[in-house]
């Protein structure tokens, strides 16, 4: 239980100098903070899914894609979402994310493995397509600008700032409510599944519905993230939706650490940090973009966060081959 | 509409699923032979592309094009797939080199711009970066060899994160080495004209596309079922433990499969590249239609690759010209309900 102390611990710690730096940085660094966190409540969403339940989805950029067209329609032709009324999108982009899943889920949630991923892969595609041609809804390959601008509530959004403090806060609530879910009996069943479906099937889990469970609540946190993308990226494209976007939140949370939740928003840090800073240095970022990808899955298969324990793992085995030694000398 | 319009509409869905058919077949055997889900399938066709683009303009020869994209893209797909996909023995040490130089490079051309200060004049000497880069090598090659690097093959998530990495790098030296405009590959003239029968234009390039995939299928279906070596193909996509039990070769076959299936898909590139075009993005907009082919047709098997690129063609075409918002909404659809119904696709087997 220590060691879970420190933990929390060192993810508060480490979240209140994000609190406190950022806004002192230029406004460069503010915005891609902003962008990465919005990412990183994407990414673990998807760490539900991956991490805690053992399916690697290569879709969840189409809840995330919803939850931002969404925003964007809503606010360019009925002005909803601008004012106090934000706050009623927050649940209806949870609501329409997961019931989005929630249908998705009944096609998906039998199949396992390769045909998992092919499967999400087709339905993110579904709504990739619908993103990209049907024009007079999402204004095809151009994508909605968002008129308005951002919400105006007392507080006013536009400023750079403000949005960094309201989607921190939203990325705390999201890493405190997956972290209590994760916690409670649902998550502790959701990793049985992961480690041994059969077993939770004789034990008489209904593994269908804990998956759908999952995958659905996967769904909504993705569509929150979405709205939140909406705003902080002031314009709603197809780019959204396809399918290097789902490929990038499953990076980020293989990157950072699969079945850590924080790992994701490592890894979404990394990911946008490395993007953004070597794009402004050199003109070939994408070999090291590239480069992290095939690195991190050669080297890194437990992300980063699972160094410190493969380095006790290396200590242990060294000082077993040492004890070994010890013993086969006098013979 | 007329019947002049599903007769044209017909035969551009067929022709673009004779397209279809090159890129798909190839993504299909690979994932059969090898259990790998290859998302550097679609680099593979914009690849093909560059590669002819490049043949055309120092030859001027189209024909000529088609052959050499494909071996150059082949001999691609087969050196990735020795060194990173499946090493074994001493193309570990090969890989963790060329990883070990690559991440050194980088790291020389980043201190450039964040610290010039520490390359004190001639930035731009050969000698000195090919020193300054041997020097980081070392260490990382070393570092390196004591974490042992996973084997990919169990596990699709890390085939699939580890190919679009592959994909990234690919689309980045397309970038660098041809630009980021868009091209276009002129078939010879005699390819260009069209067929006149019964008041509708049919291009001769289409033609020519659907004949073209037509005798490459009958060719490698031929090749599977009546060689010994496809016999060999055909039992490892059954069970490659088996087949290697029996002393087959499973390590030749995935080499040949794969530098067969990347050489097909770098020749539906090219093909491709007359009306299509070639440019940056093309990848990643050829290889989700390539799994719809896959999918559709089932994992692993050649027929069912030419009925998939069949369906998905003609899908394609109807629905950009019957429902054009929906377009692409009635491709993959379908790709989602067969996979629900029937996960195997229409032909796969277990």
């Amino acid at each position: 239980m220590g060691t879970q102390n420190f933990k929390i611990a060192a993810v508060i710690v480490s979240l209140l100098v994000l609190l406190i730096i950022v806004p002192y940085c230029n406004s460069f660094v503010v915005l891609l903070a902003t962008r990465a966190m919005v990412f990183a409540i994407l990414a673990m969403s998807l760490d539900i899914l991956l991490g805690f339940t053992g399916l690697a989805s290569l879709g969840q950029a189409a809840y995330f894609g919803v939850g931002a067209y969404l925003t964007a329609i809503l606010a360019n032709n009925y002005g909803f979402g601008l004012k106090w009324d934000f706050w009623l999108m927050v649940p209806i982009g949870l609501v329409v994310g997961g019931a989005l899943a929630a249908f998705f889920g009944l096609f998906a949630i039998r199949a396992t493995g390769t045909y998992f991923l092919m499967i999400t892969l087709a339905l993110g595609q579904c709504v990739w397509g619908l993103a990209y041609r049907w024009n007079s809804m999402t204004g095809g390959d151009n994508g909605i600008t968002m008129k308005g601008g951002r919400p105006h509530f007392g507080i006013d959004l536009s400023s750079d700032i403000n949005f960094f403090y309201l989607t921190f806060g939203f990325f705390a609530a999201t890493l405190l409510a997956l972290y209590i879910l994760v916690r409670s009996p649902f998550g502790k069943s959701l990793l049985g599944i992961r480690e041994r479906e059969l077993r939770m099937r004789i034990l008489g889990y209904n593994v269908w519905l804990h998956k759908y469970v999952a995958f659905i609540i996967a769904g909504a946190f993705g569509g929150l993230s979405g709205v939140l993308w909406a705003h902080a990226n002031g314009i709603v494209t197809p780019e959204t939706v396809v399918l290097t976007t789902s490929v990038d939140a499953l990076l980020m949370t293989v990157l950072g650490g699969a079945g850590t939740l924080v790992g994701g928003a490592i890894g979404s840090a990394i990911v946008f940090g490395l993007r953004e800073y070597v794009s402004t240095l050199v003109p070939w970022w994408q070999y090291v973009l590239g480069g992290v990808y095939v690195l991190t899955i050669l080297y890194l298969p437990t992300g980063l966060m699972g160094i410190p324990g493969r380095i006790s793992q290396w200590r242990n085995s060294q000082k077993k081959r040492e004890t070994t030694k010890v013993a086969s000398a006098p013979s | 509409m007329g019947t002049q319009f599903w007769v044209v509409q017909a035969f551009n869905g067929v022709s673009y699923g004779a397209l279809l058919f090159l890129v798909g077949a190839g993504l299909s055997l690979i994932f059969g032979v090898m259990r790998i889900v290859n998302l550097s399938h679609g680099s593979y066709f914009l690849l093909g592309g560059y590669v002819a683009l490049s043949v055309i303009g120092t030859t001027g020869s189209w024909l000529l094009s088609l052959p050499i994209a494909t071996l150059t893209i082949a001999v691609v797909g087969l050196i990735m797939e020795r060194l990173f996909l499946r090493p074994e023995g001493r193309a570990k040490l090969v890989r963790d080199a060329l990883i070990a130089l690559g991440i050194a490079l980088v790291i020389r051309l980043m201190i450039g711009p964040i610290l010039p200060q520490l390359l004190p004049g001639q930035i731009g000497n050969i000698i000195q970066v090919a020193l300054v880069v041997i020097a980081f090598a070392i260490p990382i090659f070393l570092l390196l060899q004591r974490i042992s690097a996973v084997a990919i093959e169990a596990d699709v998530l890390r085939q699939v994160l580890m190919t679009v990495g592959f994909a990234f790098l690919f689309q980045q030296a397309a970038l660098d080495i041809w630009g980021g405009n868009n091209f276009d590959i002129q078939p010879p003239s005699a390819l260009t004209q069209s067929l006149v029968i019964g008041g509708t234009y049919l291009p001769l390039y289409r033609l020519f596309m659907i004949v073209g995939a037509l005798v490459i299928g009958i060719v490698l279906w031929l090749a599977m079922e009546k060689t010994r070596m496809g016999a060999s193909v055909r039992a490892t996509v059954d069970d490659a433990q088996m087949a290697r039990g029996v002393g087959i070769d499973t390590n030749k076959i995935s080499m040949l499969i794969f530098a067969l299936g990347a050489g097909m898909a770098a020749l539906g590139g090219v093909i491709g590249g007359a009306f299509l075009g070639v440019y940056p993005g093309l990848d990643f907009e050829m290889l989700p239609i390539a799994f719809a082919v896959v999918i559709i047709g089932g994992m692993g098997s050649l027929g069912g690759a030419a009925i998939g690129a069949l369906l998905v063609g003609l899908a394609d075409n109807f629905g950009k010209a019957l429902f054009p918002e929906l377009a692409y909404f009635t491709l993959y659809a379908p790709m989602v309900l067969i996979l629900a119904i029937k996960p195997t696709g229409l032909f796969g087997r277990d």
